[in-house]
């Protein structure tokens, strides 16, 4: 057990040193870091004391193992175009990125399990073949056609919702939450519909074709065969035993719809991390960039990693020293 | 039923070979066509997609980026009526500088479709070479090479092409990055989607790297890379045209997202993504026409390749048949 945990933290490690490596090759060779904090006027020799001074004539070597040091205290350095420091930016717009993932990853686990499971249960109605292909376009719209289709009908025709923005937010002091008021709350419907509709459809897909596997297992037809009800067989036997790789898949994609949410939070003007690093890469302001990726990149490997001792507590399989 | 029953039901066909045309049309891959009613549509929209794009400069109605051409008068000009100023008649509407819509989204097709297709040449290229160099010699190169694919696979594509776009924005001088603001779209979209081919790729070559025909080549003495190329590469190319396709209609989508986003092509040739963010600032004020048409027509593409790639897809499993 001991040595899976070691072997599994090992490699979340590598992966987020490789992705430093990158974000460090970006954050020190795109753009010259000494001509975005000085002006123009500045004397070549004053260029050159400041180089030496933030070290920039070192060897590559300390160079990356400086920038991984920031990095863990959460230091990389000063945003170009705000002047501010990137921590702060990131940790600022946090909180409206990760409300809307929630609310999106809700959206799509409840309205996805309920549809999959109709859509198992009735599999020749009209109303199922209607949403599986319904659910197949919608896979091949792109996102922001979707956020701005919704935004036509329901801000600009019907005028229910507002079109962008956060709302009102209500200030806890370390998190600014938009739940708190109604303002905020119409705010989060068009872009979490909008962000969990792709999510939402692999859900769907997902609990119809474990629902229809299970349905056809011996335990089933013996539940049917001890005369339970339907309700009974269907969602206490049939529906657990399909939700076990539905949470999971849910919770790989979370990491994901936080990186879907570039282009909805761009196409809703929500003030979170996507819109920060969609601004960023238009004006290239670099250590929004690679602090933007190790911080995604911090998500996907945290996520991964919980996900995956989670089946080693589950799965008493891996415990017997077959896990890779 | 015994065997004896069955007696031929027609007489054998001389013995003749049949030509190419004749192979296409009686392979199954042509008859599951036609028993599909969804890839026939899909083929029609795509082909008619493609070619008004190919043919833009000779049907389009008007050249919409010379404003020479242009009276701006007839900007705003509502779809299917005649500008309240000139003789001009606009089959979709005109936009906010008087460009004909229907021209701009034969032009912007040509680009969506140009970007499209180069970044999935270019991601099947690199995923290709990759992949055989992966499954062909394991150990250590493959090991190194999927490690790569597996990191770059559980991040969205669209993130990675918005970071190899604003890297190589740094890294371009300033006055170039417009003239080279397609390459760099096609560099970043394609290097967003290699790593699905080389994964494909991998698989295949590992299944066919331990077949007989393969130990023959290598007991002759045929050179590793020839065996690569020249053997193993027909065999693993089925796989690598259904993800192909599909990935024709991601790359397309990815292109429009990113002009959308702002920072794709320059607007100065506008892709199907530039169209739909330039009619998003009509869409408050009642000018639905600038945003609606080219959204539909990115709609169509997308969903005709998609379709296509599926129904290839299940054309090409054997288990389905």
């Amino acid at each position: 057990m001991l040595a899976f945990i070691i072997r599994r933290l090992a490699q979340s490690a590598l992966v987020m040193l490789f992705v430093a490596l990158i974000a460090f090759v970006i954050f020190r060779y795109v753009g010259d870091p000494i001509s975005s904090m000085v002006g123009v006027e500045t004397r070549l020799e004053d260029r050159e004391i400041m180089r030496e001074r933030l070290g920039l004539n070192d060897p590559v070597i300390v160079q990356f193992a400086r920038f991984i040091g920031n990095a863990l205290q959460g230091e990389f350095g000063i945003s170009y175009r705000l002047q501010q420091p990137v921590t702060e930016l990131i940790l600022s717009r946090l909180p409206a990125t990760i409300e809307l993932a929630f609310a999106s990853a809700l959206i799509a686990l409840v309205v996805g399990v309920v549809l999959g499971v109709y859509t198992a249960l009735n599999p020749r109605g009209y109303f199922s073949s209607g949403i599986m292909a319904v659910s197949l376009i919608g896979v091949s719209l792109p996102t922001f056609l979707i956020g701005i289709g919704l935004i036509y009908l329901f801000a600009v025709e019907l005028g229910w919702l507002p079109s962008n923005g956060r709302g009102e937010v209500v200030d806890l002091g370390w998190w600014r939450t938009g739940l708190l008021t109604e303002s905020g709350l119409r705010s989060l419907i068009l872009p979490a519909i909008t962000l969990s509709l792709f999510q939402l459809t692999l859900i769907m897909r997902l609990v119809r074709a474990e629902m229809l596997e299970v349905m056809r297992t011996e335990y089933i037809r013996f539940a049917k065969a001890r005369g339970l009800t339907r309700r009974a067989i269907n969602f206490g036997h049939a529906l657990k035993n399909t939700m076990i790789p539905v949470i999971t898949i849910t919770g790989l994609q979370l990491g994901s719809v936080i990186a879907f949410a570039i282009v909805t939070e761009s196409v809703f003007q929500w003030p979170g991390v996507g819109s920060l690093f969609v601004t960023s890469v238009r004006d290239v302001d670099v250590p929004v960039m690679a602090a933007y990726l190790m911080f995604i990149a911090l998500i996907f490997v945290l996520i991964n990693l919980v996900v995956d001792l989670l089946y080693f507590v589950v799965d008493p399989r891996l415990r017997a020293g077959k896990g890779h | 039923m015994s065997t004896l029953d069955i007696s031929p039901a027609k007489p054998l066909p001389p013995p003749r070979p049949p030509s190419r045309l004749r192979r296409i049309l009686d392979s199954d891959i042509f008859w599951s066509w036609t028993q599909s009613p969804v890839a026939v549509g899909a083929t029609v929209v795509a082909l008619t997609l493609i070619l008004v794009a190919l043919f833009a400069p000779l049907i389009a109605p008007y050249d919409p980026f010379n404003p020479a051409t242009l009276t701006l008068m007839d900007g705003f000009t509502p779809p299917a009526s005649k500008s309240a100023f000139s003789d001009n008649w606009f089959l979709m509407g005109a936009d906010h500088q008087a460009r004909d819509v229907l021209s701009t989204i034969m032009y912007g097709s040509r680009v969506s479709l140009f970007v499209g297709v180069m970044a999935t040449l270019f991601a099947i290229v690199l995923g290709m070479g990759l992949g055989l160099a992966a499954g062909y010699s394991g150990g250590m190169v493959d090991a190194v090479i999927m490690r790569i694919a597996d990191i770059q696979l559980s991040f969205p594509a669209i993130l990675i092409a918005l970071l190899i776009f604003g890297v190589a924005k740094g890294i371009l001088p300033a006055n170039q990055q417009e003239s080279l603001a397609i390459w760099v779209l096609i560099l970043a979209i394609g290097l967003a989607n290699w790593a699905q081919f080389a994964r494909t790729v991998r698989g295949a070559t590992m299944v066919e790297r331990e077949k007989d025909y393969v130990a023959a080549a290598r007991i002759m003495g045929v050179h590793p890379v020839l065996i690569l190329f020249r053997h193993i590469l027909p065999n693993v190319l089925g796989p690598v045209l259904v993800i192909g396709t599909i990935g024709l209609a991601l790359a397309i989508i990815e292109e429009a997202t990113l002009s959308f986003l702002g920072v794709g092509v320059p607007p100065t040739q506008p892709s199907l993504g530039t169209l739909i963010r330039i009619g998003q600032q009509f869409m408050f004020s009642g000018e639905w026409w600038i945003l609606f048409f080219p959204a539909v027509t990115l709609v169509l593409l997308a969903l005709s390749v998609n379709l296509l790639g599926d129904w290839l897809r299940d054309a090409l499993n054997p288990k389905l048949r």
